[in-house]
């Protein structure tokens, strides 16, 4: 008797889940928030164990390219500028020395080549060729405070923003790209400049850059505030 | 050999220690989750095979899995629960494995390559090629083969897990299991094996030895196959 109860007890237990995975369930009022917060642990495990400044992405060789990366941009039609000669990066937030920058000054400063693999959060992969200046650099030209934790990138493409951590935009391979493939970095991708790095995901490189802000305190971002996590770190 | 006519205790025999009948439910339930969340997960890009392919052979290419079988609901939802519950997992079965070790029930339970002879003499009483249950301890070397291997199993999803989840970060274990790409569909392969052992589980517990089923509960056996212990 105690066997059919048992498995009574289990029919119900594998009904109820099966009715929660019906519903679609992200895990309602209740569930969701705890599941953000374990998702914040996941950013700090992400940054401080998997993450390091020195660890480097691979390269790929020119010939493994992908021959199309998908575009994407939160707009109903491709972000472009009206007078493109007009724009500049505005640098800002906690630096000595805030900057307006065009893209004749971002090519002017040190530039990083390289050809790695680009991780999309929904599991596509893809190889590219970016070339741009490192964040590093720009940082050490504006000359950020010690206060500075963070930088919050914004762009024209409907108020699409990213948020990182310090150590990540410093990485070495987090670069201002301008170009891609060999050629200025074309519209679908984000030109003028956009945000890259190997470490992160896709959704974290800010495209159609307007600002990079320096912050004591850790801005959202576009997807990050609506339950993707926040690190992204790959 | 025949099996030994039942104890007479009212109780039974003890069988599963505590550590292990709790980590058992808390791993199926997880799996669960896993799975569920993993294929809402696997709706967000239906392929495998960098952009533009070559792709792997895969049935379930640019297919959607039904909705009762998908948490999350999107993405990101998905995403969450995938990674939360991927801490219970992983943690139910370090404890469990640091428990066989511990116990020493992990002789019961590997499979070696002494448990051979007697598995071909199992596979022949099933095929019904021999007429008396071959002579045993806690698990016969079929149920050994079959415990090591979704125990191997387990360890092969955490870590194609985790080389999926930080392909940079840990590009030796990812290039080790073939490239990201290559380490999704091992990934989504386990799913399958997975659902297969869970299915045939079941079915065996429900049609060889119910009492099994109480045992993993409650922790005493008291059915037809005490000597099994």
């Amino acid at each position: 008797m105690i066997d059919r109860r048992s498995f009574f007890k289990l029919a119900a237990g594998a009904g109820g889940a099966s009715l929660v995975a019906a519903c679609g369930w992200d895990g309602g009022n209740a569930v969701r928030p705890l599941l953000l917060d374990v998702s914040r642990i996941n950013d700090w495990v992400g940054e401080k164990i998997f993450f390091s400044t020195r660890r480097l992405a691979p390269e790929y060789d020119i010939a493994q390219r992908t021959a199309r990366l998908p575009s994407y941009f939160i707009s109903p039609t491709m972000p472009e500028l009206k007078d493109p000669a007009k724009w500049q990066l505005r640098v800002d937030g906690l630096v000595r020395k805030p900057q307006s920058l065009s893209l004749d000054d971002l090519r002017a400063m040190p530039r990083t080549t390289y050809t790695v693999k680009h991780h999309c959060v929904e599991g596509w992969s893809a190889i590219a060729t970016w070339h741009g200046v490192p964040v590093a650099a720009v940082a050490e030209r504006c000359e950020m405070l010690p206060q500075a934790r963070y930088i919050r990138f914004d762009s024209f493409d409907s108020g699409y923003s990213n948020g990182w951590d310090l150590a990540s935009a410093m990485h070495p391979q987090t670069i201002l790209a301008y170009g891609m493939n060999d050629n200025p970095l074309p519209a679908s991708h984000g030109a003028p400049l956009r945000l890259y790095s190997p470490t992160k995901l896709g959704y974290k490189m800010t495209k159609y850059l307007v600002s990079m802000t320096f912050t004591a305190d850790r801005p959202g971002g576009y997807w990050e505030d609506q339950g993707y996590p926040w690190f992204a770190g790959v | 050999m025949t099996v030994a006519p039942p104890v007479a205790r009212p109780q039974g025999v003890k069988r599963h220690h505590w550590i292990v009948r709790v980590t058992h439910w808390t791993t199926f339930v997880t799996l669960l989750g896993m799975i569920a969340s993993g294929l809402q997960i696997y709706s967000a890009y239906a392929r495998f095979g960098e952009r533009g392919g070559p792709y792997f052979v895969n049935a379930f290419e640019d297919r959607q899995f039904p909705g009762w079988s998908r948490l999350g609901g999107w993405l990101a939802g998905a995403l969450n629960w995938h990674f939360a519950l991927a801490w219970p997992l992983v943690i139910g079965g370090v404890v469990y494995l640091s428990y066989l070790v511990y116990s020493g029930e992990w002789r019961s339970l590997l499979f070696r390559p002494r448990d051979i002879r007697g598995a071909i003499e199992m596979q022949k009483y099933y095929l019904r090629l021999r007429k008396d249950h071959p002579p045993q301890g806690k698990h016969n070397p079929l149920q050994k083969l079959a415990y090591t291997f979704i125990i191997v199993l387990g360890a092969l999803s955490v870590l194609t897990g985790f080389a999926i989840y930080k392909p940079t970060q840990l590009k030796w274990l990812t290039a080790l299991f073939g490239g990201f790409q290559a380490t999704r569909y091992w990934h989504f392969w386990a799913v399958w094996i997975f659902t297969a052992f869970l299915v045939a589980h079941v079915i065996l517990v429900f049609v060889v030895d119910p009492a099994s089923l109480r045992a993993m509960i409650v922790g005493w056996y008291r059915g037809r196959f005490p000597s099994h212990d």
